[in-house]
Parts: C-alpha cells; sequence; structure tokens
C-alpha cells in the first residue's frame, strides 16, 4: 500500500497518478465557487440595499444563513452516513461520514461566530442563552465530541462503528435547533425566507440570500469531495502501516536465532519419552496393563 | 463599532477560516498522496 516517495523497482516515477485530492472536475467546480463567491459577495456588500430596522448589518445575514445551511446538511449526512455503516458496514460510509463531520463541526463554530457578530449590533449583545442559540452549541458540542471519539485509538472497524453510533445523534440535535424558535420563546427570528403566504424580504434581499446559499452549497461540495479523498488516503496509510507493523513482527520471530515471543527455548524442549518405531526393546506388556490389541478384541465382542 | 465594522469582522473571520481550512486539505493532502501507491488514488 505505502509506495516509495520517488521511483519504483523499474526506476519509472510512481507519482503518475493525482498528486492530491484534486482532479480536473474539481479544479471546475472550484474555478466556479470562487467567481460564485465574488458576486455573492458583490450581491451582498453592496448590490442589496440596508435594511430597514438592522442597517447594514443585514449583510451579515447573506452570510450567516448560508453557513448555517451548510452546516445543517452536514450534520444530516453525518446521521445518514452512520446509518448506511451500520447497516451495509463499508468504508466508503464511514469516510462519508467522517469527512461530513468535520465540515459540519467548522460550520458549525461559523454559525456561531457569525450570529454573535450579528447579535451585537442587532440584539446589542454578543451571546444569550436563547433556545436557538444554546441548541446549537449543544450542536457544536456534540460534533466536537464526535471528534475525540473518532480519534480514540483502536482498530479502524471498532472506531467506525462507535462513531456511528455518535453520530446517529446528530440529526436529531439538528432538528431540536432548527425546531427551538417554533417550540420556545426565542429571541431569535423565526422563518424568514420558506414563509411563502407572508414574505418578510424585499426582493433584492431575497436574491442575495438565495444567490449566496446556493455558493455555499457549491462551496461545501468542492469541500466535501476534496476532504473524502483525504480521509481515504489517511484510511489508506493507516491500514498500511497496520500491515507493515505486522509484517516486521512476523519477520522478527521467523529470522534464524532469533525466537519469536512466547517460543520455548531449545533447552526447554522435552525430548519424546515414548519408544519410536526403530526402538529394538519395546516395552513388554504386563497382566495389569492389557495391549491395545486385547482392548480392541474386546471391543469387538462386547455388542 | 460601526454595522460595517461587524459586517467586515464576520466575513473577514469566516473568510480567513474557510480558506485556510481548504489550505490545509489540500497541503495535507498533497503530503499524504505521495504515501500512497497511484492505484489507490485515482480519482474519477
Amino acid at each position: 500500500m505505502i509506495s516509495q516517495p520517488a521511483q519504483d523497482d523499474r526506476g519509472a516515477d510512481v507519482a503518475d497518478g493525482p498528486s492530491g485530492t484534486g482532479s480536473r472536475g474539481t479544479r471546475i467546480l472550484g474555478l466556479v465557487v470562487l467567481a460564485g463567491i465574488a458576486l455573492g459577495a458583490y450581491l451582498a456588500l453592496v448590490s442589496s440595499p440596508p435594511d430597514v430596522n438592522m442597517g447594514d448589518s443585514v449583510r451579515l445575514i447573506y452570510l450567516h444563513v448560508p453557513v448555517v445551511t451548510v452546516a445543517y446538511l452536514a450534520c444530516g449526512l453525518v446521521t445518514v452516513a452512520s446509518v448506511m455503516y451500520l447497516w451495509k458496514k463499508s468504508a466508503w460510509w464511514d469516510v462519508t461520514a467522517a469527512a461530513s463531520a468535520e465540515i459540519g463541526l467548522v460550520f458549525t463554530c461559523l454559525t456561531l461566530v457569525t450570529g454573535a457578530i450579528w447579535g451585537k449590533p442587532t440584539w446589542g449583545t454578543f451571546w444569550v442563552w436563547d433556545p436557538r442559540l444554546t441548541a446549537t452549541a449543544m450542536l457544536a458540542l456534540l460534533l466536537f465530541g464526535y471528534q475525540a471519539v473518532r480519534h480514540l485509538p483502536g482498530d479502524p472497524t471498532s472506531r467506525a462503528r462507535r462513531s456511528a453510533i455518535v453520530g446517529l445523534l446528530v440529526l436529531p440535535n439538528v432538528f431540536l435547533d432548527n425546531r427551538a424558535v417554533t417550540w420556545w420563546r426565542s429571541l431569535h427570528q423565526g422563518t424568514t425566507i420558506l414563509n411563502t403566504l407572508q414574505p418578510k424580504i424585499h426582493d433584492q434581499m431575497a436574491f442575495a440570500l438565495v444567490f449566496n446559499i446556493f455558493v455555499g452549497l457549491l462551496l461545501a461540495a468542492w469541500l466535501m469531495i476534496h476532504r473524502w479523498r483525504l480521509a481515504w488516503l489517511e484510511q489508506q496509510v493507516e491500514v498500511a502501516e497496520l500491515d507493515e507493523a505486522i509484517a516486521e513482527r512476523r519477520a522478527e520471530g521467523a529470522a534464524p536465532g532469533t525466537p519469536a515471543p512466547g517460543t520455548p527455548t531449545p533447552a526447554a524442549t522435552p525430548t519424546p519419552a515414548t519408544p519410536t518405531v526403530a526402538d529394538p526393546t519395546p516395552a513388554t506388556p504386563t497382566p495389569a496393563s492389557p495391549t491395545p490389541a486385547s482392548t480392541s478384541a474386546r471391543t469387538e465382542v462386547q455388542p | 463599532m460601526s454595522d460595517w465594522g461587524f459586517v467586515w469582522l464576520g466575513w473577514g473571520i469566516s473568510a480567513a477560516v474557510l480558506i485556510a481550512y481548504a489550505c490545509w486539505i489540500i497541503l495535507r493532502g498533497r503530503a499524504i498522496s505521495r504515501r500512497v501507491a497511484p492505484q489507490d488514488r485515482r480519482w474519477l
């Protein structure tokens, strides 16, 4: 599995595969994402008007909502991939859960930070123990816990299984977080975009917001592809290192003059006490100990 | 701090975190892919 870094036995360059996690598709997607971010920033920071109540701080909403959308989707994927791993026992789903959990953690932390920065000019405080904010903090803690479980030492299979069990808790927490503004009295505003009966947002602002959500999803897809490939490579290296360590131990045990651990030394090996076939003086049977032949004959008679 | 100060702070922190995270993924991917055989790192 682990290759030599420069050349193989034939002298050929072994680095003829991709030199990282990128590919032609991800490069094209990356360029699209960069262009989208530039246009989205223009719409958010220049083109859209200030809000009648929030003023220019509304421009943080064009960042905060896409970030939390990506966080929710990544967290949902953690639970879906965890369920699929427990069902299929496939490394593909384990790697998917690992990659999406890390992306979910990054975007959940950004949700808390951008929300706090937006809250200061709007609510007058960075933090309040509001149901939505508290549920989001719980989600971040859960994702930190997931990372801790994933980095516990152990064999890959048991690590994947216990990570998947923790991953089952993520989606219910997202649902709790999303419903917190409905179930409890909350300082955080409720549904704005999806409230189709009574739209509460100006068209130009809605376009900037939806466009930035779309760009956020493209960025998440780009990050997810690269992070998935990185997690796959890490798993390959881990398995290869484990195989190499086992092979080294076996080679140590098989080397002449170096007994493997637990193997008795030649001096401690007992010599055979039973007579061999070539033994010229076989033991004479006594009357008290019948010969095998007589035992066999008696067995045949008994039935 | 004015509204624009908070706006730049939020956008700046988010951009810095995402750029740093993307760079970490790319650079670690390049470093670790050298330790994996080419047939195990062929992406579609």
